[in-house]
């Protein structure tokens, strides 16, 4: 059995860690929230961050190496983006965009192209 | 409440058991811990990237002072979310604490995109539970993957993507909330950017420094250029 006491210090640590970046702009910026920067990042930055964690992940679904990159993970992304303007049902796209990838991975048809 | 809940995590679902299962046969297989480690570390950290780095971190015998500069360094990109939520979460009792806790990329989406009523109190006993689904789907996915270790018998090859799916979704579901696109193309140029210039393991906290920075500059000119383009632009 390995070292208990050491699991538990590091679990302790890197929980205080993680969760010191969550609470850190509570703490300093509280009595701010009414100030037109604060509100203006209020405004904007959801919408930045998301098209910026859609960018990334979907790059790294990609594989980069084949014959077409990246098209494993651009069509499965396109579909996402075609079903949700046509019936903008959230979890029809992603089911159907997971399931093409799925598909797309598993049976690795693409991957002679 | 619970229902509509659940059919707005759903897409968490999909994402967290799927990754929860990753790191918890990555910890099953690589350390000599017992089980119900994994689990405790979904619940007292709940950090899908730092997670899984903590697998090595562990695995090497990590000093107490690198633990702490590794998990912070990989989990800063969360000291932007909040910037966005002190309204939001402002006057949430004893809630806030989770909320803030819980405040992982997928919880942020979901609570920054779901359309609100004017009723506040109700509006974040809802986030409060968002954030409550979203972690148990994580738990139980770390535990599985550490009970399962490497014997996992169903082909979920791929199905990770639901949450790169939730992310595209949420970026239409943005446009077309603000009805413009400024935020949308910095958000992927910055992200192409940081990809281009930096390691896999910087490029998110490197993408939302260049975001952030963006929208300071875009806020200076609309300050500078007065009251009515001010106005206009919200």
């Amino acid at each position: 059995m390995a070292d208990m006491s050491y699991l538990f210090a590091f679990i302790g640590v890197a929980a205080i860690a993680t969760f010191a970046t969550r609470v850190i702009p509570f703490v300093f910026f509280e009595r701010h929230t009414e100030h037109p920067l604060i509100k203006h990042l209020g405004r904007y930055l959801p919408a930045a961050v998301m098209a910026l964690l859609a960018t990334v992940f979907l790059t790294r679904s990609g594989n980069w190496n084949a014959a077409l990159p990246g098209l494993d993970a651009i069509l499965p992304g396109l579909l996402v983006v075609a079903i949700h303007l046509w019936r903008r049902n959230a979890l029809l796209s992603i089911a159907a965009g997971t399931a093409a990838y799925m598909t797309i991975q598993q049976t690795g048809f693409l991957a002679g192209y | 409440m619970n229902q509509s809940v659940f059919r707005l995590t759903l897409p968490i679902l999909f994402g967290y058991i799927p990754l929860g299962m990753a790191f918890g046969v990555l910890f099953a297989t690589q350390l000599d811990y017992p089980w119900w480690a994994a689990p405790l570390m979904g619940v007292l950290i709940y950090a899908g990237a730092g997670q899984i780095l903590a697998v090595s971190l562990l695995a090497v015998g990590a000093g107490m002072v690198e633990v702490f500069v590794a998990m912070f360094v990989l989990n800063a990109r969360h000291l932007f979310y909040g910037l966005s939520l002190l309204g939001q979460f402002r006057g949430a009792g004893w809630r806030k604490a989770y909320l803030i806790f819980g405040l992982t990329d997928e919880t942020y989406s979901l609570l920054t995109s779901r359309p609100r009523g004017p009723e506040r109190h109700h509006e974040q006993e809802v986030d409060f539970r968002i954030t409550g689904f979203n972690q148990c789907y994580w738990v139980i996915g770390c535990a599985i993957g550490a009970l399962l270790g490497d014997n996992v018998a169903f082909d979920s090859t791929g199905i990770e993507f639901a949450l790169v799916a939730l992310f595209i979704v949420l970026t239409i579901e943005q446009y077309k909330a603000l009805k413009d696109g400024f935020p949308i193309w910095t958000g992927a140029a910055a992200a192409g950017i940081a990809m281009l210039l930096l390691s896999p393991s910087h490029q998110l906290i490197g993408a939302i420094v260049i975001v952030t920075a963006v929208l300071l500059l875009h806020y200076r000119r609309l300050k500078d250029a007065g009251a009515t383009e001010g106005a206009h632009h919200g």
